[in-house]
């Protein structure tokens, strides 16, 4: 059995010194579209961490009974379910930001992360390292996903989960809100800057070439 | 017939799957550092994107919407809950068969396409494809005009971004920015002008 300190570095790990988006690029397919408010980020920041977690630690239960030609659909229909689940509590007990994330929780099965550690860690580690791993790989997917929605929250509509921070103009405030982080190419732009912040600070990340 | 210009024409440019709904994107990061392999990759998921849609339409209109079983006596069973575990198994039986049937009767595109097709299955323009056609309600023929425009679109923008980074070599990049960072730079600068195509009423 692995010690506390292993463990530690499993689930802190992802979030700045290898985080999935920012340097695996992996699962950005559907980050940057739920960013424009903190409360669906957050909500999708949940769901991923929960679908990643769980299904590499069945997967990992499972991994010396898988055939290896057939891997990919018996990951895919572990995660499918996993989905299953999580979309149906959703439209259950948070109804309106399911319908506002619409597509994109069913983009959880195939956002890279979840597919990329089953493949890369669960299929080779046993179960509770790796469902510590797929919670380190959420947070630091969430992580991302809360600093850009922060951004894009605060600056576009002057609010932070819907409460208002910055008074706007058209209700008697001074802030004149930017509208362009509401659109999507801001997402991208807070992404690249990010990536350059955090690059700057940990020059290991750098791309040498 | 001008209702499925409008809808193609709409699903290239303005609802563009990679540039305005950010799908596909791990691969479209990843495999857009040459024009010619961008392209494959492209055409890959312009047919498969192409055929999966309207077979997902068919399977989601026969046996998953709420009374869709009617023809087998289940008047009341409502079935939609199953769809993305049934949606993705359509979508990774029909890439595994097209690769099987490229490689015995085209093998040349078979070479081409082949080491993308493997990655499509999950990829979320495909998938993401699928859902907005059962999220907006689409017919069987509006599904293929969407199926094909919206590959189409990701084509054509995983094309212009490979060109744009070729020659992007030659540029001088603050080092911590190089790579991954300057990309998205990229690809918001490109959607930024796919916006101006918003304008367009069609």
């Amino acid at each position: 059995m692995a010690n506390a300190k292993e463990m530690k570095a499993l689930v802190f790990g992802p979030v700045f010194a290898n985080n999935p988006i920012a340097l695996q690029v992996l699962g950005i397919c559907s980050a940057l579209a739920v960013t424009t408010k903190l409360d669906k980020a957050l909500v999708m920041g949940v769901a991923l961490t929960l679908v990643t977690a769980f299904s590499s630690m069945f997967i990992s239960m499972i991994r010396n009974h898988i055939p290896s030609s057939v891997r990919i659909i018996v990951q895919m229909t572990i995660i499918a379910s996993l989905v299953i689940v999580v979309d149906q509590i959703l439209k259950a007990y948070a109804y309106n930001v399911a319908k506002e994330l619409s597509v994109f929780v069913g983009l959880i099965i195939t956002n890279c992360i979840v597919m990329g550690r089953a493949e890369a860690y669960a299929m080779k580690s046993p179960p509770l390292m790796s469902f510590l791993d797929g919670i380190g790989n959420g947070l630091g997917y969430t992580v991302l996903l809360v600093i850009v929605a922060v951004f894009r929250e605060l600056l576009g509509s002057g609010t932070l989960l819907g409460v208002e921070i910055l008074p706007l103009v058209s209700a008697g405030g001074w802030y004149l809100p930017n509208g362009l982080l509401l659109m999507p190419p801001s997402a991208f732009f807070i992404i690249g800057l990010l990536i350059w912040l955090l690059r700057t600070w940990r020059p290991e990340q750098q791309e040498k070439h | 017939m001008e209702h499925y210009l409008s809808l193609f024409v709409r699903a290239v440019f303005i609802d563009n799957l990679a540039l305005s709904f950010f799908l596909g994107m791990c691969t479209f990061i990843a495999i857009s550092k040459q024009i010619k392999t961008a392209f494959s990759l492209g055409v890959a998921v312009t047919v498969v994107l192409a055929l999966s849609v309207p077979l997902n339409n068919i399977v989601f209109k026969q046996f998953l919407a709420p009374g869709a079983l009617d023809w087998l006596g289940f008047p009341d069973t409502d079935l939609s809950f199953l769809g993305f575990i049934a949606y993705i198994g359509v979508i990774a039986g029909l890439v595994q068969v097209l690769e099987m049937f490229l490689d015995k009767y085209v093998p040349s595109l078979y070479n081409a396409l082949g080491i993308f097709l493997p990655l499509i299955t999950v990829n979320c323009a495909i998938f993401g494809g699928v859902a907005f056609m059962v999220e907006r309600d689409y017919t069987l023929a509006e599904s293929a005009v969407f199926g094909l425009g919206g590959g189409i679109g990701w084509t054509l923008a995983i094309t212009v971004m490979a060109a744009v980074s070729e020659k992007l070599k030659y540029a001088d990049v603050p080092v911590a920015l190089r790579g991954l960072g300057s990309r998205f730079i990229m690809v918001g600068l490109m959607s930024l002008g796919f916006l101006s195509f918003s304008g367009v009423s069609l």
